[in-house]
């Protein structure tokens, strides 16, 4: 049989892929992405009960620390509302008379970072631990009251650091030996807190690894099961980023689909415990509410979770896409 | 269209599956390739695909050296290529027409386009009425139409088919053996593999034989125990 001419072949791809525009090329690739992002998820829809599964262990492994964040982040309120309940002690030294003593109350109580002082004298002072350690005879037996004069600061100023400038301020004083903050339980709080801190960070990095794991392993297993697809899509010339990017999207939706489980989850242990909160804090004489993940916090979370998604996906395709090929 | 020169193919195990194969097929050529089990026909196609590297020798298919087409452009030399399995390799996960539509959709063509072509195609190989079906519910005949339409669907210049009658009666056989000849007149380079003589000997088309990874014979003579089948033809 002779060969034909050129002028008797039919119109080669080229000339079409010339007349194509920038414009119809990103409409189609466009067009192709959404329908390969709606492929991915009927896949996942289809196999409810696995999809479920896989979803279920990445919301539990992100509510964690994002639950234990929340937890923190209450906390913090309830310490930011400490008003009140700190107060710094200036003990005077013991040659400051007593009128000196009560001038240096008022005029410290005139200072706008102090709300309003107390002059505790040496005798009330001792009148006070005897009340109430009962070590009076003790104290009598010394012969002289070893109690020095207190000068009893509220600081006007409700955050710790302020408080305890305002101390180091107080401390420099010539009639006062020693300025204290009480301010303990609030100091406790605040180291129990920055180790809080620290434990959703570690906890956040463990357990994103233990969910771009499990992403890694449910894309490998999809791909093993699509191998004889990746082999076609090969063979009629499907590049890389064509076979991997149905995976790359079920990457996607598992991320999403699990961030917004756990999203759900927080809310409703937060709905749970509102009640109680509200009746305790009640029992308080408090306004304190219980506050959520908050907006920006939950889109971090999402986006986070989204590229884990994707990231894992990325890592179980090129591992085993090259390994999958026609022969 | 693909031009073979001294090309050998040793695989891994140290099997020379082919050895300084020399031929050169033009433009709308057809060409059966033929030979016993394990002679090589489908290490030549593999080749041709870049299925496998050749282990020596020179191989230009469509104008392109395909020792210089590296594995990123691999997919881009394939869309050049049709190729027709012997299992048809179809996917039963999806229609008719989405097996057909695969090679359009991976290589970018907008919805409505890819429409008529495969709708083009599905008319070509008699399968227009059977779009929306999913293969498993069609005959093996069928079935081999519809690969042969993906494979045509992007308009390839080149069309290699690897046993593509191998299950199917004469009958079938021959419909599948009138497609390719119509897309040979429309100047498509195709080659068949096939060890079905009967087949080879009922039509008059440029022979390849290989034996033991030899090419033996080139042209269109037929070995001699065909030659009745070739008299009863008229040829
Ligand atoms: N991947 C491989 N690794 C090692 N040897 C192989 C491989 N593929 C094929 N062979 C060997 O190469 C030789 C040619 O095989 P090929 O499949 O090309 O033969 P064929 O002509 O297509 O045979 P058939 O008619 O049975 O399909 C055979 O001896 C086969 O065993
Ligand atoms: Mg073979």
């Amino acid at each position: 049989m002779a060969p034909k001419t050129p002028a008797q072949r039919t119109a080669p791809r080229g000339a079409t892929a010339a007349r194509t525009t920038f414009r119809q090329r990103f409409d189609s690739w466009r067009e192709h992405h959404k329908e390969v992002a709606l492929e991915s998820l009927r896949r996942l829809l289809a196999t409810p009960l696995p999809t479920a599964m896989t979803i279920l262990v990445i919301a539990i492994a992100l509510s964690l620390p994002a639950g234990l964040y929340v937890m923190l982040k209450n906390a913090e309120s309830i310490s930011e509302d400490w008003d009140g309940s700190a107060q710094i002690s200036l003990f005077l030294n013991f040659n400051t008379q007593e009128q000196q003593g009560r001038k240096l109350a008022a005029e410290l109580a005139r200072r706008d970072d102090v709300k309003r002082t107390e002059y505790i004298s040496r005798e009330q002072a001792l009148a006070e631990f005897e009340a109430q350690s009962g070590f009076g005879d003790l104290l009598e037996e010394l012969g002289e009251n070893p109690l020095p004069a207190v000068v009893v600061v509220y600081p006007a100023v409700t955050d710790l650091t302020a408080a305890e400038s305002l101390r180091t301020d107080l401390d420099q004083l010539g009639e006062v030996d020693l300025a204290q903050l009480d301010a303990q339980w609030v100091q406790r709080l605040y180291a129990i807190l920055d180790l809080g801190r620290r434990l959703v960070v570690a906890l956040s990095m463990g357990l994103a690894l233990a969910v771009l794991l499990v992403i890694i392993n449910t894309i490998r297993l999809a791909i093993e099961s699509r191998r004889d697809e990746i082999v076609i899509v090969k063979l009629v010339g499907g590049t890389d980023a064509f076979v991997r990017r149905p995976f790359m999207y079920t990457g996607l939706w598992f991320g999403l689909g699990g961030c917004l489980v756990a999203l759900l989850l927080i809310q409703t242990v937060l709905w749970w415990l509102d009640e109680p909160v509200q009746t305790l804090s009640a029992l308080y004489r408090s306004q304190f509410e219980l506050s959520g993940l908050g907006l920006r916090v939950s889109f971090l979370m999402l986006l986070g979770s989204v590229v884990i998604g994707l990231v894992g996906a990325r890592l179980a395709v090129s591992q085993h896409i090259r390994a999958i090929e026609p022969g | 269209m693909i031009h073979f020169h001294q090309v050998s193919k040793r695989y891994d195990n140290g099997k020379e599956a082919l050895l300084n194969i020399n031929f050169e097929l033009d433009q709308g050529e057809l060409t059966f390739l033929t030979g016993h089990s394990g002679a090589g026909k489908s290490t030549l196609l593999k080749l041709i695909m870049l299925i496998e590297r050749p282990s020596g020798g020179r191989m230009v298919v469509c104008n392109q050296d395909v020792a210089k087409v590296g594995r990123s452009a691999i997919p881009y030399y394939r869309r050049q290529i049709g190729m027709v399995f012997q299992n048809h390799q179809l996917l039963f996960d999806r229609s008719v027409y989405d097996n057909v539509a695969l090679p359009l959709i991976i290589a970018g063509y907008r919805p409505r386009e890819t429409g008529r072509r495969v709708r083009a195609a599905l008319d070509k190989v008699g399968l227009l009425d059977k779009e929306a079906l999913n293969p498993i519910a069609l005959s093996g005949g069928e079935q081999q139409r519809v690969g042969i339409a993906r494979a045509v669907v992007n308009k390839p210049q080149v069309l290699i088919a690897d046993e593509p009658t191998g299950n199917l009666d004469p009958e079938l056989s021959a419909e599948i053996m009138d497609l390719f000849d119509q897309f040979s007149q429309v100047g498509v380079t195709v080659l068949i593999a096939t060890h079905d003589l009967g087949l080879i000997a009922r039509y008059d088309h440029r022979l390849l034989s290989l034996d033991q990874g030899r090419l033996i014979s080139d042209g269109f003579d037929r070995p001699d125990h065909l030659q009745p089948h070739l008299h009863e033809r008229g040829f």
